[in-house]
């Protein structure tokens, strides 16, 4: 199975401190991952990496069947060749409406000029409220996405990352302040979009990686401490010692 | 001895005689000249009655010698005159130099009746208060017909100022001696080198001797007898940076501009130009030849024009009709059928110039005809030429250093409030004017502006302290987080305390008149130098600086400072009271402005517009520099403050523009180093 | 797509039609065209605060909306007002110029007459040479091209320099500040070309319309900038109504997200910043002519700091907010510092309110910023009982984006 994504020999530091170091990862099409790891294992570093929020010191991030190197690019081009990322606090657009938001995700051209002359098309309107029964905010459209409750924003968020239609999902901590009912829900989405997409989850609470139902990876000070299925890295003395501690 | 008292007699006898009238005087008069023939003629040897005062009886010994040289005094010459100077300068009598510095100030007189000398000064138009030169003591009043006033000309002037020269270097006095050798620093010329010569083998203190010298090298460039003797004088400049030495070289390397056929033989040629040059355009070339009469003058478009004009007939010139007189190309063919029937003269076309200039050659040449020389100096004009723009490099330098100083002042309150707390205070700027007006008041109450200076720092601090925790208290701290709204709303209160600072104590510059001990300049040589004001506020700026390090590194505030900026529910966890600490710090930020106000008040002149004309450049010093990080705001000010120079050494004349090339020079430098200089880098460094 | 634009958007209907009836009202009581209880003088003012107001849209859209809060926008301004200047000028000056040649006993050269108008319009710096920027001046097509081209091609480069680096927030309006600050000492400049300090003066007389009293000319002026005001706010309303609209509030709130969708940042900012730099040039280009005169004083960066303060009284975020700070602000000013407002005695000090306008300004702006962020737009809010819903917290700031997390969780 060809790789989607797929990092190598990945080092940065910030004044010294490795914050990513060495790493390698990869991922298939079509595949859900969980990416686990103490607090400074270097999760969100790794996200902004391949985001292009953060330039490596060394390594390559490889992409699609091309293999185009991901590093150089700015984020908005990462974003519109296929990677969505979602941010452990929900930002959602408060002051617009549910609607606005989603539109606003919706895949379509990206520029200035073509922006300015877009008229909403039926396919698009169809798409949004198709996206809004999906995330349950199918009568929340016309409310201002501020008004909306802690997980009804991750809900939109989620939404609008599937708006974006990526290839390549990276959600960071989906599940934070959720409501059991809604942890559910938000996992059915995710093993949903897991079908036809590679998701990444970064994500501390291990009830709800387990389930997930997927290959879990656990970093360490900036690089791949194990990997595996949960059962198989958590039986890991290394993984128990770097989370229990000794 | 016995000369001198008869002398005092005969003045005696003259006070008497003037008693009786100017009558009585006639009697012991020798023959007198009834015509005496115009002072400073160039024409020898026509002096009448020449041999008339050769035995005057009791007459003082400088009169003797005087009368001795009658002849040659009366019909002063500048050929003729030296044997008499020089009869003066080597006779040893103590009234000789005076005699010199009478005659030379054309204060000599001579009496008609007996061709007696005198000094005179002139009471009124008519009346002379006559001295003695023996004695030096007055002799009365006379009326002026009977004596006939000494007039040398220039150079018999020139001849008595060496001789004086002479007198004053061989004085015991090392003053005088230093002020003839200032006199000839002022204005030497080359009677003045033999002088020097004969002085330098004498004992001298050593300030004097190297003076001398000096001026001896100095005289001998210019008036040097010798090419050898010139270029080994020239020799000794070599890289030497007095103005001095320069004003002696750069007349040897001057040049003019000449025209000719061909070369000259024989002359001391600098350079040919080529018409058309940079050096030498056309128009110029063409204007030259003009000048020598040697090609007609261009006609002028207002010439052409006037002539026009004058011979309009019957609405035509020149069988051209004047509604086409409307360009340059048929007013020249008006000019040119105008100049066809001999009406107006000719004139030299455009097309014709360059013919004309090609029968010329162009040259420049020294006014020095010797190329050696001409040489040897615009050699040592380029050694000096190199050093002087070392040292106006390093005095630019220094220049530079001084403004990175000023802006480092205004800056580190904004290191501060800015830079440590994220707080952006546009009325920083304002908050240096309250400690400008703060020192400018406390030297209204205290006079002596050392004592004020000591008490206004202090109170500067106190003021500006009490101004920023106001501030703080009653709006910065409702609106952290919001750096934009910061941003107007110390606007608000900047415009406000500007205007108030106008309405208080008016739109006019107030004088802070720093202590005399900071005026005057501290002068390396002639091209290094700085003010003491620069070096002081340089050294507060250092000053400055280690405080600041001292508060943020060492004490308990810089500590809860930091802290708070950092991470203000950790710190507020931690049992710090982060409203105080804000206030503290931004009271502190302020204060320190306010001490900087008191020190740009010092260098600029305090007005309500002081701290806005340096808030933009004060941020950009932060900005630059790095936010966060006071290192970088010091790198940022020199950065800034040598950009500046340096961009201003290149056009010195527009201070303006300086400015404008550095504004866009940081924002392109902002280009390459978004966050500054010293850029904290990581998650530290934030969105 | 008319019909739903309006209807989407009922306030630009609203305002339009307060627009068209203030006008009526000036044009009956002008002068030159009605009854004449409005001075030409005040006329002018009114065109000229129409200006400002446009200006102060073109403010609006780039800080209320794409929240840059740009401190060089009265450069863009001060560029249109000079590049309409230069025309004004030497066609004025050209006439006159003209007009003693041709009495002359022959008729001008075409390098005659350049050389004269060059000589009456650079006298006074001590030049006669035209300089190089004044190549297009003889035509008035070209310098209208100018009149949006120059400020564009400034914010342009200049933007995409800024942007490009992503200098963002404060540092951003300080970089415009520096930029402002810069263009305003060049111009100080005799070397500049735009006669240093002096600036460009006469404006107020068009030229071949000697004829014309400029009771007209005012109200002539005082429509075309009620027109081009009206044209602006349809531009910025339709420019913020759609997805457009969608996607530069969304990178006012929070950019990074917006870049995360994919949507090029810089390039929106890049598209907006240029776009009201030139409806700033247009706007100068009216206002300029109405004053009269024009000098790098105009640009200094404090001008373009007003402009913030008119459109945070205004209301920021809300495109009638820009233009009622505008107009209040600046009429509110004009009456105090023309001297109109009676003193207050003190017994001991007389506040004399040319003096002390400023003093109140300044306070009153801080006073805005801690108590009603919203302006004067946030009385609209309350007296169409449209109350923000109760989401706890401040209200939404364009400066820092959506609300911050411990606010919303309250």
């Amino acid at each position: 199975m060809s790789q989607l994504l797929e990092v190598s020999g990945v080092s940065v530091s910030f004044d010294g401190f490795k914050a990513i170091n060495n790493l390698s990862f990869s991922i298939g099409e079509a595949e859900m991952r969980a990416i686990i790891g103490p607090n400074g294992a270097g999760k969100t570093t790794f996200m902004d990496i391949v985001t292009g929020k953060t330039k490596p010191n060394a390594g390559t991030v490889l992409w699609g069947e091309m293999s185009r190197n991901l590093i150089g690019m700015n984020e908005a081009k990462i974003a519109r060749i296929g990677v969505g990322r979602k941010f452990q606090r929900p930002t959602v657009f408060e002051d617009q409406s549910v609607f606005d938001n989603l539109m606003m995700a919706v895949k379509n051209t990206r520029a200035p000029w073509s922006v300015l002359f877009f008229k909403p098309k039926f396919k698009d309107i169809a798409k949004v409220e198709e996206l809004a029964s999906e995330i349950g905010l199918s009568d929340q459209l016309k409310r201002k996405s501020g008004e909306l409750s802690h997980g009804q924003k991750q809900w939109l968020e989620i939404g609008m990352l599937l708006a974006q239609d990526p290839r390549l999902l990276l959600v960071d901590e989906p599940a934070a302040g959720m409501t059991l009912a809604e942890r559910e829900h938000t996992t059915d989405i995710l093993k949903r979009t897991a079908k036809t997409r590679a998701v990444v989850v970064v994500e501390h609470d291990m009830e709800f990686v387990r389930r997930l139902e997927c290959k879990v990876t656990v970093l360490h000070e900036g690089s791949v401490l194990a990997e595996g299925s949960l059962d198989h890295v958590t039986a890991n003395p290394q993984v128990i010692e770097v989370y229990l501690g000794r | 001895m016995i000369f001198k008292t008869s002398g005092r007699l005969a003045a005696l006898l003259c006070a008497l005689a003037l008693a009786h009238g100017t009558a009585a005087l006639a009697q012991d008069g020798a023959p007198t000249q009834t015509e005496t023939p115009p002072q400073a003629s160039e024409a020898p040897g026509e002096a009448p009655g020449a041999t008339a005062s050769a035995a005057m009886p009791a007459l003082s010994p400088i009169q003797s010698l005087l009368q001795a040289n009658r002849d040659l005094i009366e019909a002063a010459s500048r050929r003729t005159i030296q044997p008499a100077i020089d009869a003066l300068a080597t006779s040893g009598l103590p009234q000789a130099q005076s005699v010199l510095e009478k005659w030379q100030a054309r204060e000599m007189w001579q009496r008609d009746s007996d061709g007696l000398f005198f000094y005179a000064e002139e009471v009124d138009r008519d009346t002379l208060r006559i001295f003695d030169f023996s004695t030096g003591e007055p002799l009365g009043d006379m009326p002026e017909d009977d004596f006939t006033q000494l007039k040398p000309n220039s150079g018999i002037r020139g001849l008595m100022g060496a001789a004086l020269v002479s007198f004053q270097l061989n004085s015991d006095d090392p003053a005088v001696r230093g002020a003839a050798l200032a006199g000839i620093e002022r204005d030497g010329d080359a009677s003045h080198l033999a002088p020097l010569r004969s002085v330098l083998d004498k004992d001298m203190d050593a300030a004097n001797r190297a003076r001398a010298e000096r001026l001896e090298r100095l005289l001998t460039v210019r008036f040097g007898e010798s090419d050898a003797e010139r270029v080994e004088a020239i020799g000794y400049f070599n890289g030497d940076l007095g103005v001095d030495a320069r004003a002696a070289l750069n007349p040897l390397v001057a040049t003019t501009l000449r025209v000719g056929t061909t070369l000259p033989e024989g002359g001391n040629v600098a350079r040919t130009l080529k018409v058309g040059s940079d050096a030498l355009p056309r128009l110029e070339a063409y204007a030259l030849l003009v000048d020598n009469d040697l090609a007609p003058p261009l006609l002028t478009v207002a010439d052409n024009r006037a002539a026009l004009e004058a011979n309009i007939v019957d609405g035509q010139v020149g069988g051209i009709a004047v509604a086409d007189l409307d360009s340059d190309e048929t007013r020249a063919r008006a000019y040119a059928a105008l100049a066809a029937e001999g009406t107006v003269p000719l004139a030299a076309t455009p097309d014709e110039i360059d013919t004309i200039l090609d029968g010329f050659t162009f040259y420049e040449t020294f006014a020095e005809p010797s190329a050696l020389v001409t040489d040897a100096a615009s050699d040592a004009l380029t050694g000096i030429g190199t050093k002087v723009g070392f040292n106006q490099f390093l005095d630019l330098s220094l220049d530079g250093l001084s403004l990175a100083s000023i802006y480092f002042l205004a800056a580190i309150g904004l290191a501060i409030t800015f830079g440590v707390m994220g707080v952006i205070n546009m009325a920083h700027g304002e908050f240096i004017m309250m400690g400008a007006y703060t020192g400018y008041v406390v030297q209204q109450i205290i006079p002596d502006y050392t004592l004020s200076l000591i008490v206004a720092i202090p109170a500067a601090f106190a003021v500006t302290f009490a101004a920023g925790v106001a501030m703080e208290r009653l709006i910065i701290r409702w609106l952290y987080n919001r750096p934009l709204e910061t941003l107007l709303s110390t606007f608000g209160v900047s415009i406000a305390l500007q205007q108030l600072a106008k309405n208080i104590f008016g739109t006019q510059a107030r004088p802070l008149t720093s202590p005399s001990w900071l005026d005057g300049s501290f002068q390396l040589n002639d091209v290094v130098g700085i003010s003491y004001i620069r070096i002081a506020i340089f050294v507060l700026a250092l000053i400055f600086l280690g405080i600041f390090l001292f508060i943020m590194k060492k004490t308990r505030l810089g500590l809860e400072t930091r802290a708070v900026t950092q991470n203000p529910r950790m710190a507020a966890s931690m049992g710090i009271n982060p409203d105080r600490v804000n206030m503290l710090t931004f009271g502190l930020g302020s204060g320190i402005a306010g001490i900087a106000g008191v020190a740009i008040g010092l260098y600029a002149k305090v007005t309500s517009e002081l701290g806005a004309d340096y808030i933009v450049q004060s941020f950009m010093t932060v900005v630059v520099g790095g936010v966060g990080n006071i290192w970088g705001t010091l790198l940022g000010a020199t950065m800034i403050g040598f950009l500046q120079k340096g961009i201003e050494w290149f056009n010195p004349a527009n201070t303006l523009a300086a400015q404008t090339y550095m504004i866009i020079f940081i924002i392109i430098f902002i280009q390459f180093r978004p966050r500054g200089i010293i850029a904290l880098k990581g998650r530290a460094a934030g969105d | 797509m008319q019909n739903t634009f309006f209807a989407k958007n009922p306030s630009i209907l609203i305002f339009i039609g307060l627009l068209a009836l203030f006008t009526l009202f000036v044009t009956v009581g002008s002068e030159a065209t009605g009854m004449g209880f409005i001075s030409t003088s005040f006329v002018k003012t009114l065109g000229k605060t129409l200006c400002l107001c446009l200006i102060a849209l073109a403010m609006d859209l780039v800080w209320g909306y794409i929240g840059i809060l740009s401190l060089g926008h009265f450069a863009f301004f001060g560029l249109g007002g000079y590049m309409i200047g230069m025309w004004l000028m030497y066609e004025r000056t050209r006439d006159i110029v003209m007009g003693s040649l041709m009495n002359a006993a022959l008729p001008p050269t075409p390098t005659e007459i350049r050389d004269a108008i060059g000589g009456q319009i650079f006298g006074v710096v001590g030049s006669n040479q035209f300089p190089a920027v004044w190549a297009f001046a003889h035509s008035l097509p070209l310098q209208l091209i100018l009149v949006v081209l120059v400020p564009g091609l400034l914010a342009l480069v200049f933007g995409w320099l800024a942007f490009r680096s992503r200098v963002t927030g404060v540092y951003l309006s300080i970089l415009t500040q520096a930029m402002t600050l810069a263009l305003s000492l060049y111009l100080y400049q005799n070397e500049s070309g735009l006669r240093g300090n002096n600036g460009l003066s006469g404006l107020q007389n068009l030229p071949h319309l000697d004829a014309v009293p400029q009771s007209l000319i005012s109200i002539w002026f005082f429509w075309a900038s009620a027109l081009a005001l009206a044209l602006g706010y349809l531009l910025c309303a339709w420019v913020v109504s759609g997805k457009f609209g969608s996607v530069i509030r969304g990178i006012r709130d929070d950019e990074q997200r917006v870049r995360f969708m994919g949507y090029s940042v810089e390039g929106y900012k890049l598209f907006v910043f240029v776009l009201t730099a030139v409806i700033a040039g247009i706007a100068g280009a009216l206002y300029y002519p109405q004053a009269g005169i024009i000098n790098p004083g105009e640009m200094a960066p404090i001008a373009s700091i007003y402009l913030a303060v008119w459109v945070a009284i205004g209301g920021r975020g809300r495109l009638y907010g820009a233009v009622l700070g505008a107009a209040f602000v600046s009429l509110v000013s004009t009456w105090f510092t023309g001297g109109q407002v009676p003193s207050i005695p003190l017994g001991f000090y007389t506040v004399d309110w040319v003096d002390w306008w400023l003093v109140l300004l300044g306070l009153s702006f801080v006073l805005v910023t801690l108590f009603a962020p919203q302006g004067i737009g946030g009385l609209v809010d309350l007296i169409a009982g449209k109350l923000a819903p109760n989401r706890h917290g401040a209200p939404l700031g364009p400066d820092q984006g959506s609300l911050r997390e411990e606010e919303a969780e309250k």
